[in-house]
C-alpha cells in the first residue's frame, strides 16, 4: 500500500495535534505517508452551502492532484484524518460517478484548468488504515506502553461513517475500539458514540454547539470514562476548548482529557509527548501505565 | 377597539408558492422529498432540532407545500449541523442532510438568510476565503465573524483565542496553494453552474445508480 | 413457400378484428387506418373495428363471420394475451372453428400504454397486426389432451390456515396429508393469549379444531415433516415428504409427561423454541400441553444419550408404553395428490437489524411476539407481564411499524402489528396498571370492529403518540431517566420532540415471508413477490391461485394477514382445490415440444435441460421423444437442439419466421 495525505485546513490549525500525532504514528509503524502536493481547501460543509458546484471541484482538483501525484502506482489511499473532508471526497467520487451529468460539468471545468480525474483515487480514513490495512495485531505488537487499566470512551463523531458507511458499521462503529483495545485500554460501551458534537455551531450559536458537546461529554463522564478520543478535528476542538464555559454555563464541573485516538496510539507506542502533540492539550492527559505489564494488548479485546 | 387578528393564523394557498417545491428538490435524489410520510424519525433524530423553528419533518412538509418565505427565512437550515443521522434512517430515503443544503443555498441566493445571523456570515467568508487563497486560516475566519455580527463576543473569546494562539494552535497567518491561478480558471467555470436539473433528469439519475 | 392449408383445404381466409378497448387504444391508436391497412394483407377478406370487441356482442360478431363461411381464421388487436387469449379461443370455437386458428396482436400494452407519439403507436399496432395476420395463416388445428385428476390434497403448513383448509376438505370426504415442520401444528396463533378485536380466548378457539385434525378419518397428519420433492403437474402432482425422527413412537405416545418428569435432568435448562427462548425446556419435551399430536420428542443436540452415549436413560425406564426409540430414523413417505395448498405462513422481523431499537442489547426490550407468551395464561410467567429481572413495569411504550414501511427494512405495511399493538397496550395495561405510550405513524384498523376497538383504547387512556420512534436509549438527562429506557420522537401533532422514559419496550415487528420460503417457492415452482411472499395469479381476480396449476395460496405466506383474512383464503384454496377435484380431469395446452424423428441425431442435448424431465431418450432408436402430459412448452429444448430436430406446437419456426417476416415487409 502507497498513502498519500491530505491534511486539510484545520490539521495545519487547530487541529495540529492530530497532524503530529498522524505523522509520528505512521512514522512509527514504517508506514510511508507522503503529503499532497499542492492541496487545496476540501470545499467542506460550509462551501457547500453556498455552491455546491464548486464545492464538488474543489474536491475534485485535490482528487486529480493525488491521481497525478500517485503516477502509476497501483493501489493507493488518500488518508485524510478529518473527517469533514473525509466526507467531501467519498461524496464527491460518489456524486461523480452516481449522477454523470454532475460529473461531466466538472469533468470540463478541470480541463479547463488543466487538470483531469480518471477516478482512481480511494480515499481512506486513518482508522480504516491502521484497523483494516495495518491490521490490530500487528499494531498490539508495536505497544511498549501498554494502556492498561485506561476506560476510553470512543467517539466517532458523525461524518466519518455518515452517510457512507465506507469502512465500518453506520450504527455501531467498532474500529477505534478495536484499536483501543490492541492499545490494552478498556473502552465504554455508550450511546452516543456517533452523536452530532455541533459541529461549527460551537463558532456560530454558542450555546447550542455547546450544549450538544456537554451532553457528550457528561455522558462519558457519567460512565466513568478517563479520556474521550476522537477523529476530527472539529470534534476535538469542541469537546476539549469549552470546557470552562461549559462548566460555567451548566453548572456542572466538567473536566476530561479529549485526544486524538492517533495520540493515544502514539503514547501507547512510547513515542515522546512532544512528537504526539500532547504539549497543545487544554486538559492534560495523563495515565501511568499499572504496574510493569507485560506485552501489548494482544490479549485484551471484546 | 382591539384589532382582530384572526387572519395572521390562516395561510391563504395564494400566499404559497406552488414552484418552491421542484426548486428545492431539483438537486439529485431530491425527488424522494416528496415520498415523506411525516412519521418524524428525522426530528426525533436529529440533534438541533429542539433549537430550530422549524423541525426537519416539519420543513419537509412546508416545502411540499409551497410556504417558500417562511421556509428560506427561517433558521432551521441554518442550524443543521450535517451530521446526516437522519438522512441514514429515513424510512423513505429522503436525502434530508441535502435539502438543508439546497435550501441554505436558495436563501443566500434570495438573498433572505436570516440578517446578522452568524452562520451565513461564517460560510459565505469562508467561502471568499477559499477562492482567492485555496485554503482558509480557522484564525482570520473566526475574527473577521465575531467583528461583523457580534464584536462583543470576539472580545470576550478573546482568552481563548490566546489560549490557542500561546499553544500553536491558531494561525492568523492566510495560508494559501502555489498554483492560485488554477484554482480560479477551475472554479470561473462553473460560476454560472447551479446543480439543480429539471424533474425528469433527477429521476433518470436516479434509476441510473 | 407453400400456400398453407386449413380444415377445409383452401386459401386461408383471415378476419381481423381491431379494439378500441374504449379509449385505451383508440386514444392512441388510429383504429381505422388499422382496419384500411389489415384489409390490404394477404388472405384477409373481413376486416372490423369494434368498441369492445371482448363484450358479447363483439365475440359474436367473429362467430358470425366464421359460421357465414367469410373467413376460417382469427386476429384480434387488442389487450393481452393474459388477458383475453381464452377469451377469443373460445369464440373462434363456438363459430366452429379449431381454436388454435387464433392469434392476439397486442395494441394496448405493447402499444397505447407505452407509446407517447399518435403517428407511432399508429404504425406500430399495424406491424404486430401483419405479424399476427401472417403468422396465423401458417397455423394448425391443435387438440387439448385430457388426463384424470388424483383426488388426494396435500396441505403444506399446519398453522390457522393450513388447519382450516385440511378439516374442510377432510369434511367433504377427500383424503388430506397435513406437512407440519414442527412437532406441533398450531402456527403462530398457538402462542397468543387473546385475539384482536374481540379479544377471545385463542387457544379456546384454537384447540378444538387442532384436535378435530388429529381425530379426523380423512387427515394424514405428518408433523416434524418436511417436503423433499415435488414432481409431476396439475392433477399429477408426486410428492416426497421427509419425517424427521422424534425418537418417540408416535403410536405408542399419549403424551403422559412420564419420561420429562423422569429425565436425568432435573431442571429444565435448554432454550424453550416455543416461549421463544423465555422459558427452559428438557432435551424431551412436549412444545406445549395442547401441543398436536400430543408426543413427545427428543432434542438430540442436548439429550445426554446423543452427546455422549452414556445416560442412564432414565425416561425409558419411565415410558410404560415403551414408546422411546434411539434408533429412530429419518423416513420418507412418497405420495400421490392431485392438488397442493401452500400456508407456510411468516416469521417476524429481526429486531435487531435496528440497533437504534436496542433490541438484544437492552434486555427489557421485547418483540410482540415475545410479549404474546409473557400475557398468555399458559406462558412463562402463568400470564403476568414482567421484566427480565421480575419486576413489574410501570411504564410501557410500544412501538409499531418496526421493520415495515421502511425502504431500509421493508417496504410494505405489515397490516396486522397495529391492531396486535393495541391489544397488546390493552393487556398490559389490564394485568400491571403501567401507563402505555403508543409510537405510530398512522393507525391501521380497518378491519371489522377494528376502529371500534381502537375507541376503547383511547378511552381507557392509553397514550398514543404520533411520531415514529427516532431511538431507544440509556444515555440520560434528567434525573427521571435515570436506570431506565429513554423513547426519543418527534411528537408530530404537538410539534416537539419528546423524551419518554419507560420500563420496558415493545417492538411491534412486522412480518417476513417464513424463512424457507424462497426453498419452497423454487421446488413447487411457483412465482414470489420482490419481498419473498408467494405471488397469486392476480391480485384483485385470482388471489388465491398461482401461475402454477394446481397450487393454491392460503393464509399469510401470500402475504401479512390477521386470522379472519387468512381464514377466509383458506376456505376459498379449500374451494379451489375440491373444484379440480370434481372436475375429474384437466386439460393440458397443446402449445408442448415434439421432436422431429428424422432430424434427430440423438445426441441427447435436451434431455438435461428440460426443466420438467419430460424428454426422454430411447437407445433403440437412437432418437428423443417429448412426453406431452409433463412438457410445459417453455421452448428451452427447442432453442438448444443442435439439429433443429426440435419443434414446438404454436411456436414452429415456420410461424415465428412468418410473423417476423410480417412486422419487417408491411409497414
Ligand atoms: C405478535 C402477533 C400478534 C398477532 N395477534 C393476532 C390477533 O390477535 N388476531 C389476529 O387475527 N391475528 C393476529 N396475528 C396474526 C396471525 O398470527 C396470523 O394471521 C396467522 O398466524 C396466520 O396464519 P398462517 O397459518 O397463515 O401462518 P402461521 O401461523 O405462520 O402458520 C404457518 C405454519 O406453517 C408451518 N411451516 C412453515 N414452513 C413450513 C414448511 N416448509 N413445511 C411445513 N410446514 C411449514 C409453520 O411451522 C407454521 O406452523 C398476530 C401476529 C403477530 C405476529
Ligand atoms: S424521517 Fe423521512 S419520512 Fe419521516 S418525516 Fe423525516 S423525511 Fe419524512
Ligand atoms: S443532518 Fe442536519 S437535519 Fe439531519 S439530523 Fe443532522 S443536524 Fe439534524
Ligand atoms: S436419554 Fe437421558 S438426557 Fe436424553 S431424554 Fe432420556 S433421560 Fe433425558
Ligand atoms: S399495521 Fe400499523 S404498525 Fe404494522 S406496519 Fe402497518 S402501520 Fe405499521
Amino acid at each position: 500500500m502507497n498513502y498519500l495525505y491530505f491534511p486539510g485546513c484545520s490539521l495545519k490549525g487547530t487541529g495540529r495535534a492530530y497532524e503530529d500525532s498522524i505523522l509520528s504514528v505512521f512514522k512509527g509503524l514504517q508506514l510511508p505517508l507522503e503529503e499532497l502536493d499542492d492541496w487545496n481547501c476540501c470545499g467542506a460543509t460550509s462551501y457547500m452551502a453556498i455552491s455546491e458546484m464548486k464545492a464538488f471541484a474543489l474536491s475534485a482538483r485535490n482528487l486529480a492532484l493525488a491521481e497525478k501525484q500517485a503516477h502509476s502506482r497501483e493501489n493507493f489511499g488518500l488518508v485524510t484524518p478529518c473527517a469533514a473532508c473525509y466526507l467531501v471526497l467519498v461524496k464527491t467520487q460518489k456524486y461523480l460517478q452516481e449522477f454523470p451529468d454532475i460529473g461531466d460539468k466538472i469533468k470540463t471545468a478541470l480541463k479547463s484548468a488543466n487538470l483531469e480525474y480518471g477516478g482512481k483515487v480511494r480515499v481512506r480514513h486513518p482508522l480504516d488504515v491502521l484497523a483494516n490495512d495495518f491490521g490490530t495485531e500487528k499494531l498490539a505488537s508495536f505497544v511498549k506502553k501498554p494502556l492498561k487499566g485506561l476506560k476510553v470512551a470512543c467517539y466517532y463523531g458523525c461524518q466519518i461513517v455518515r452517510p457512507y458507511a465506507e469502512f465500518d458499521d453506520q450504527h455501531n462503529p467498532t474500529t477505534m475500539n478495536r484499536i483501543m483495545h490492541a492499545l490494552g485500554a478498556r473502552t465504554i460501551d455508550w450511546a452516543l458514540k456517533t452523536r452530532c458534537c455541533g459541529g461549527s455551531l460551537t463558532g456560530t450559536i454558542q450555546e447550542v454547539g455547546m450544549r450538544l458537546s456537554y451532553i457528550l461529554l457528561r455522558e462519558a463522564s457519567r460512565l466513568g470514562a478517563d479520556v474521550v478520543a476522537t477523529a476530527c478535528p472539529l470534534c476535538q476542538f469542541n469537546l476539549e476548548c469549552y470546557q470552562k464555559q461549559m462548566s460555567r454555563e451548566f453548572e456542572d464541573a466538567i473536566s476530561i482529557p479529549v485526544v486524538y485516538f492517533s495520540q493515544l496510539v502514539g503514547f501507547a507506542m512510547g513515542l515522546p509527548a512532544k512528537e504526539l502533540g500532547m504539549q497543545r492539550l487544554f486538559v492534560p492527559f495523563k495515565f501511568n501505565p499499572a504496574a510493569e505489564s507485560v506485552k501489548g494488548g494482544i490479549h485484551v479485546h471484546s | 377597539m382591539p384589532v382582530w387578528r384572526g387572519w395572521d393564523k390562516i395561510k391563504y394557498q395564494a400566499q404559497l408558492d406552488p414552484a418552491f417545491a421542484e426548486e428545492v428538490t431539483s438537486i439529485p435524489g431530491g425527488e424522494k422529498l416528496f415520498d415523506c410520510i411525516q412519521c418524524g424519525t428525522c426530528s426525533g433524530l436529529c440533534p438541533l432540532s429542539p433549537y430550530m423553528d422549524f423541525t426537519p419533518r416539519k420543513i419537509i412538509a412546508m416545502i411540499r407545500a409551497g410556504f417558500k418565505g417562511e421556509v428560506l427565512s427561517s433558521h432551521t437550515c441554518w442550524l443543521c449541523a450535517s451530521c446526516y443521522a437522519c438522512t441514514v434512517e429515513c424510512p423513505k430515503g429522503v436525502k434530508i442532510t441535502e435539502i438543508m443544503y439546497a435550501t441554505k443555498r436558495l436563501a443566500i441566493r434570495e438573498g433572505v438568510s436570516p440578517k446578522r445571523f452568524a452562520i451565513p456570515v461564517l460560510a459565505e467568508e469562508f467561502f471568499r476565503d477559499v477562492e482567492s487563497n485555496g485554503r482558509n486560516s480557522e484564525g482570520r475566519l473566526i475574527m473577521k465573524l465575531y467583528l461583523k455580527t457580534n464584536p462583543f463576543k470576539a472580545l470576550k473569546q478573546a482568552t481563548l483565542g490566546l489560549r490557542l494562539w500561546s499553544q500553536g494552535r491558531l494561525g492568523i497567518r492566510s495560508d494559501s496553494i502555489k498554483r492560485k491561478s488554477e484554482l480560479k480558471t477551475l472554479l470561473k467555470s462553473l460560476e454560472k453552474e447551479r446543480m439543480v436539473r429539471s424533474r425528469r433528469e433527477t429521476a433518470h439519475a436516479g434509476e441510473a445508480k | 413457400m407453400s400456400t398453407p392449408e386449413n380444415k377445409t383445404n383452401g386459401t386461408p381466409r383471415i378476419g381481423v378484428y381491431v379494439c378500441h378497448c374504449g379509449i385505451n387504444i383508440a386514444a392512441k391508436v388510429n383504429v381505422a387506418e388499422c382496419v384500411e391497412f389489415a384489409r390490404s394483407l394477404p388472405y384477409v377478406t373481413v376486416a372490423r373495428e369494434y368498441k369492445f370487441i371482448c363484450s358479447d356482442p363483439g365475440q359474436e360478431l367473429i362467430q358470425q363471420d366464421i359460421r357465414d363461411g367469410k373467413i376460417d381464421r382469427v386476429v384480434v388487436a387488442s389487450c393481452s394475451p393474459l388477458m383475453h387469449e381464452a377469451t377469443f379461443r373460445k369464440a373462434t370455437l363456438a363459430g366452429g372453428q379449431n381454436p388454435f386458428f387464433f392469434q392476439m396482436a397486442n395494441i394496448r400494452e405493447h402499444v397505447s400504454w407505452v407509446t407517447f407519439d399518435k403517428e407511432m403507436a399508429t404504425l406500430k399496432a399495424k406491424a404486430l397486426i401483419a405479424g399476427a395476420v401472417m403468422r396465423v395463416a401458417r397455423h394448425k388445428p391443435l387438440e387439448k389432451t385430457r388426463v384424470p385428476v388424483n383426488p388426494d390434497v396435500l396441505i403444506v403448513g399446519g398453522g390457522i390456515a393450513g388447519i382450516h383448509a385440511a378439516l374442510t376438505i377432510a369434511d367433504s370426504g377427500k383424503k388430506v396429508y397435513l406437512v407440519e415442520k414442527e412437532p406441533t401444528i398450531g402456527g403462530h396463533m398457538a402462542k397468543f393469549d387473546k385475539t384482536f378485536p374481540t379479544l377471545d380466548c385463542a387457544a379456546c378457539i384454537l384447540t378444538p379444531k387442532m384436535s378435530a385434525v388429529r381425530s379426523h378419518p380423512n387427515i394424514i397428519l405428518w408433523s416434524y415433516s418436511e417436503v423433499s420433492q415435488v414432481d409431476g403437474y396439475v392433477g399429477n402432482f408426486k410428492v416426497k415428504v421427509r419425517r424427521k425422527p422424534r425418537y418417540v413412537d408416535e403410536e405408542l405416545c399419549v403424551g403422559c409427561y412420564e419420561c420429562i418428569e423422569k429425565c436425568i435432568f432435573k431442571k429444565a435448562k435448554f432454550e424453550d423454541e416455543f416461549n421463544i427462548g423465555l422459558s427452559q425446556r428438557k432435551p424431551i419435551y412436549i412444545p406445549f400441553p395442547q401441543a398436536t399430536p400430543l408426543v413427545a420428542l427428543i432434542d438430540p443436540e442436548t439429550c445426554t444419550e446423543f452427546r455422549t452415549g452414556k445416560c442412564k436413560k432414565t425416561c425409558v425406564d419411565a415410558c410404560e408404553r415403551k414408546a422411546i426409540d434411539f434408533q429412530q430414523k429419518e423416513e420418507i413417505k412418497e405420495i400421490d395428490v392431485g392438488a397442493i395448498i401452500l400456508a407456510t405462513g411468516f416469521k417476524i422481523f429481526d429486531a435487531t437489524r435496528i440497533p437504534r431499537y436496542g433490541y438484544g442489547k437492552y434486555p427489557n426490550v421485547f418483540t410482540s411476539l415475545e410479549i404474546e407468551r409473557l400475557v398468555n395464561a399458559s406462558g412463562p410467567t402463568g400470564g403476568e407481564v414482567r421484566l427480565k429481572d421480575g419486576g413489574k413495569p410501570n411504564s410501557v411504550g410500544i412501538i409499531h411499524c418496526v421493520g415495515s414501511r421502511d425502504i431500509n427494512t421493508n417496504r410494505y405495511c405489515s397490516r396486522l402489528c397495529c391492531m396486535a399493538s393495541l391489544k397488546l397496550a390493552h393487556l398490559i395495561k389490564e394485568r400491571t396498571g403501567a401507563e402505555v405510550y403508543n409510537f405510530y405513524i398512522d393507525i391501521r384498523a380497518a378491519g371489522k370492529g377494528y376502529e371500534e376497538f381502537y375507541d376503547k383504547l383511547l378511552k381507557e387512556g392509553v397514550h398514543f403518540i404520533r411520531g415514529r420512534v427516532a431511538e431507544v436509549s440509556d444515555w440520560t438527562m434528567t434525573a427521571d431517566e435515570e436506570g431506565k429506557l429513554v423513547i426519543r420522537a418527534e411528537d408530530t401533532l404537538i410539534g416537539v420532540v419528546r423524551r419518554i422514559p419507560v420500563d420496558m419496550v415493545v417492538l411491534a415487528v412486522g412480518l417476513e415471508p417464513s424463512a424457507d420460503a424462497d426453498n419452497i417457492r423454487r421446488m413447487f415452482n411457483i412465482s414470489c413477490s420482490y419481498e419473498g411472499w408467494f405471488l397469486e395469479r392476480h391480485p384483485k381476480l385470482a388471489p388465491v391461485s398461482t401461475f402454477t396449476d394446481g397450487i393454491s395460496l392460503a393464509g399469510a405466506c401470500q402475504g401479512p394477514k390477521d386470522i379472519p383474512d387468512s381464514v377466509a383464503q383458506a376456505g376459498a384454496a379449500a374451494a379451489e382445490a375440491l373444484a379440480l377435484i370434481d372436475k375429474g380431469f384437466v386439460e393440458l395446452e397443446p402449445n408442448t415440444a415434439f421432436v422431429q424423428d428424422e432430424f434427430c441425431s440423438g445426441c441427447c442435448t435436451c434431455v438435461a435441460l428440460c426443466p420438467y424431465s419430460a424428454i426422454s431418450f430411447s437407445a433403440d432408436n437412437n432418437r428423443a421423444s417429448v412426453n406431452g402430459a409433463l412438457c410445459k412448452g417453455c421452448g428451452t429444448c427447442v432453442a438448444a437442439c443442435p439439429s433443429g430436430a426440435l419443434q414446438q406446437n404454436l411456436f414452429t419456426d415456420e410461424q415465428i419466421f412468418e410473423e417476423i417476416r410480417g412486422v419487417m415487409n408491411y409497414v
